[in-house]
Order: C-alpha cells, then sequence, then structure tokens
C-alpha cells in the first residue's frame, strides 16, 4: 500500500485546504495526474500526484486544512490486490488511520496551527457525492462572489463548471436583486481575506530572507540592440502565435548562465548549500488585483526557445487564472523577476527562500554607448543579481552577470546556444 | 463582419485579457497601454486572440500603428478589406 502525502507547496506554504478531489476510490493513478485541488494562501493548487497505483481510500474531506506531508490517500501498488470488499475496507480504516492520526498529531505538536489531523474516513467504499468538475478559474471566481455550486449548471465537458457558467448565474442573480430594495452587504469578502493572506504570505518569507540570509548585490548595464535585433528576425519568421518575448529570451540566457554558476542556482539548507536538480527558474508574476507570485519554469537551460515561450505563456495564464500545479509552486532554484516593463531603472530584489540569489531585470532606454572607438546610441538594460553571501562572492557572481552580458551580445552564439 | 462588430471584439478581447476595465471608461482615441495595465505577454495575447478571430497577421514591425483603440480598429479593418 502506497501513501499519498501532501507534497510541499512551496517554501512559504505549508499547509493547504483541500477543495475538491479529482480522484475516488478505484481510479488508476498515474505519476504527474491531477488528484486534488487544495487551496493555500496565495492560490488553488492543482496537485500532482508523484506516485502511481490505484486509489483504495480518501483519507480527508474537502474543507480539511492540513499540514504538507499528511497522508491525504491511499494507494495500491501496480499488481497489489485492490481490496474492493467492505470487510477489507474497514480493515484498511481500522489500521491506517491510527498512524496517520499519529504523524499528523506530532506535525500538529511542532505547531501551533489548528491543523486538523486526517480524519478516519467515515465514506470508505463510497463514491463521494460532492465532486462536481469545475474548472479552478470558475471555482476561484465563484468563491469570491460568494456562489455556490450547487446552484450552478454546468455547461463544460462532462457538465463542468465554467467561468460563463459563474458569470451567467450571478448575472441572473443581480437581475433578481436589481427587483429589490438592496440590502447593505455586511458579509465578508473573500477576495480581501486572499489579498490579506497573500500579503501575511509574502510579508513572512520576505521577513525571513531579510533576517537569515546575507544578501550581496551586483549590477551590469547591457546593450541590446544585438540581441533585439537577433530576436526581431527570428520573430519575423514566426506565425503571430509563435512569437518569442524578449522575456522569454532573458529567461534563457539567465538559465544558460545558472547552469554554468550552479552556486546561484538551488537551496540553502541546514546549514548547508544544495545545488538545484536542474534549472527551474521561478518567474515573478504580478497578479491582477494585487500580490505576487513566482512558480517555476521547468528546466529552461535546456529546452528550445520557442517552447519555453509556449511554456512561459502558459504558466503566467495558469498564474492568473489560479490552476498552478503542485510541481510548479514547489521547486523553482533560482527566481527571475521583471519590473523594466513598468518603466522602472533598475531593481534588486529581496531572495526567496531557501533559494541563494535572485536576478532582477530593470527597464530598457536608449543610451548613449562608447564601444571601440566609436559611439552609437541603443537600447540598453540593466540588470542585477541579488545574491546569498553564505553560498557564494561577489566574484562568482560577477562572472555570472558578465556570461548574461556576454551572450545577449553576441547574436551567433544565442542562436547556437538558445535557439 | 462590419465595423460595428469589430469594434466589439476588440473590446471582448481586451476585457478577457484585462477584466478589470470598463470598456465605457475607455477614450477609444488616448494611448491604450495608458490606460489599460497590460504587459507584453497580455499584448501578445491580445493581438493572437484577435488573430484567431479575425485571421490577420499583425508583424511586430506594426506595433507602432497600433497604439490606441481607434487605431488597432482602422488597422484591422483595413487589412480585413484588403485582403478580400
Amino acid at each position: 500500500m502506497l501513501e499519498f502525502k501532501l507534497p510541499s507547496l512551496g517554501a512559504d506554504m505549508d499547509e493547504g485546504t483541500l477543495v475538491q478531489w479529482q480522484i475516488k476510490p478505484g481510479d488508476v493513478v498515474k505519476r504527474g495526474d491531477v488528484v486534488a485541488v487544495v487551496d493555500t494562501s496565495k492560490a488553488a493548487i492543482d496537485v500532482e500526484s508523484w506516485i502511481a497505483g490505484t486509489v483504495q481510500e480518501l483519507l480527508v474531506q474537502a474543507g480539511d486544512k492540513i499540514p504538507v506531508g499528511t497522508v491525504m490517500a491511499l494507494l495500491a501498488e501496480p499488481g497489489e490486490a485492490v481490496a474492493t470488499t467492505a470487510a477489507a475496507d474497514a480493515e484498511a480504516v481500522k489500521e491506517i488511520p491510527a498512524e496517520a492520526a499519529k504523524k499528523g498529531a506530532s506535525k500538529g505538536a511542532s505547531k501551533k496551527s489548528s491543523v486538523n489531523g486526517p480524519k478516519p474516513a467515515k465514506t470508505t467504499g463510497e463514491t463521494p457525492t460532492l465532486r462536481r468538475k469545475i474548472s479552478p478559474a470558475a471555482r476561484r471566481r465563484a468563491e469570491e462572489l460568494g456562489v455556490k455550486l450547487e446552484q450552478l449548471e454546468g455547461s463544460g465537458p462532462q457538465g463542468a463548471i465554467t467561468l460563463a457558467d459563474v458569470n451567467a448565474a450571478l448575472a441572473a442573480a443581480s437581475e433578481k436583486r436589481d427587483a429589490r430594495p438592496v440590502k447593505a452587504a455586511a458579509v465578508p469578502d473573500p477576495a480581501r481575506d486572499r489579498r490579506a493572506d497573500m500579503r501575511r504570505t509574502i510579508a513572512a518569507a520576505m521577513a525571513r530572507s531579510k533576517r537569515e540570509i546575507p544578501h550581496y548585490y551586483l549590477g551590469q548595464s547591457i546593450p541590446l540592440d544585438a540581441a533585439m535585433t537577433w530576436l526581431e528576425t527570428c520573430n519575423a519568421q514566426r506565425p503571430l502565435t509563435e512569437r518569442v518575448l524578449l522575456a522569454a529570451l532573458l529567461l534563457k540566457v539567465v538559465a544558460l548562465a545558472a547552469r554554468k554558476y550552479p552556486e546561484l542556482n538551488g537551496f540553502y539548507r541546514e546549514d548547508r548549500f544544495e545545488p538545484g536538480p536542474g534549472v527551474h527558474l521561478g518567474v515573478a508574476i504580478s497578479l491582477r488585483g494585487g500580490g505576487l507570485i513566482a512558480p517555476a519554469l521547468h528546466d529552461c537551460d535546456s529546452r528550445p526557445l520557442g517552447e519555453l515561450m509556449q511554456g512561459l505563456s502558459d504558466l503566467v495564464r495558469r498564474a492568473r487564472s489560479g490552476s498552478l500545479r503542485s510541481s510548479e509552486v514547489a521547486d523553482p532554484t533560482l527566481t527571475v523577476t521583471n519590473l523594466g516593463e513598468q518603466s522602472v531603472a533598475e531593481v534588486y530584489g529581496v531572495i526567496y527562500p531557501p533559494q541563494v540569489a535572485l536576478v532582477g531585470f530593470g527597464g530598457i532606454s536608449e543610451q548613449v554607448i562608447a564601444d571601440k572607438g566609436a559611439i552609437r546610441v541603443a537600447p540598453v538594460l540593466h540588470i542585477s543579481l541579488s545574491a546569498d553571501h553564505r553560498v557564494s562572492d561577489g566574484h562568482r557572481g560577477a562572472l555570472f552577470l558578465a556570461h548574461i552580458a556576454a551572450l545577449l551580445q553576441d547574436p551567433a552564439r544565442l542562436g547556437r546556444e538558445a535557439a | 463582419m462590419n465595423a460595428e462588430e469589430l469594434r466589439a471584439l476588440i473590446l471582448t478581447e481586451l476585457a478577457r485579457i484585462a477584466p478589470e476595465i470598463e470598456a465605457a471608461n475607455l477614450d477609444p482615441q488616448a494611448a491604450l497601454h495608458a490606460q489599460v495595465d497590460l504587459d507584453s505577454m497580455d499584448w501578445l495575447n491580445f493581438l493572437i486572440a484577435l488573430h484567431q478571430h479575425v485571421g490577420v497577421d499583425i508583424p511586430e514591425a506594426d506595433y507602432a500603428r497600433l497604439g490606441s483603440l481607434n487605431a488597432i480598429h482602422d488597422y484591422l479593418w483595413q487589412k480585413i478589406n484588403t485582403s478580400g
């Protein structure tokens, strides 16, 4: 029997509330399948399975708040006989929840938070009846508006509730409301609560960073004419739907440099540095309505630029619609923030623990450049590095930035290494 | 598609990217970027959506001609009608 535990949802998210199971007993689950939707202070996350097997039993119910590491479900290993009889189920319930509850208790003891241990599943052998298929964006919207899911008709595939259904329900409700005198709303505003939660989460991570991490900062201005010309030429040959943004090219270049200087890519945990298992850049994405999330774009160093752009586009869309996957929030190895589009000149960021560095892109401005005895006017980009002095020194940090600068000024090399 | 439908399409797709906007409060003559918070990703997604509806290619070199809602409308309208 395999235990499916709530996986890490990022260093600053150590508990979550189960919103909905996406599996039921008897389902066959592959590694990477989305098995549940779990709400955290930052976003609703599609939790992926990291094990494969047949679902035996669900131990946690929608609405339960559980810490990372809680056993959420039991899966039979491939080949293992699935207990289907009521007797076998009853036995499983007797044994496993006791053990699971013990684990939950020991976790709970080290924390003050009022976390429920996994409940002995009352629903053993039954199919949960409250499962409604609903898109994450629709669920979020419904929550924000206080629309009850039971009242909604789903028009999506297999009766799934879509954003349009929620909006239609809202429109219908407001028509009714218009006919009545409006009461002053004293109900709590879930959207505002989430903003407050997110603010607290960011505050905790950033305060910890400034308390624990001895930052050092480096900055450099890089002429960007060569890189922009190269990108324009590439894009002129691509259809609109495959156009590559400068933001994607910059991520690519940072990833190549991070591979070369691995002490900037990874985690500082228990007084030592662990190099990242790959270059998974955390992309700082500002959310409409405020707040920030930095999910991982996986394997930025090895994926071709076009594919990276598609991945970035998809990641931004899902971050804003609230359907990130657990592997994306869990494991960025180096964060990149890009504030250039807001026309700031420079940004020196705060490292996101337990990461050990952060790269910041400022704005692009036209400047006069003296180069090899000649003068020209070119777009110039400011790039910064904030890094953890426990892990790296300024000299290595400077080489890292110099490598980025060299790549961006040598289109032939960019073409070879990025595309 | 007539000119009015094209105008409605532009506003619908813009609202899909930036749900916080109130179409009625936008000045169609004024710079769009000054009125709506659009980053380069939002902008590209907006153009892709328009492209998929009207089938018109929008090269990067033409971005400078797409400063306001009216300019976007006129640009697309002209391209739709010249491409046949």
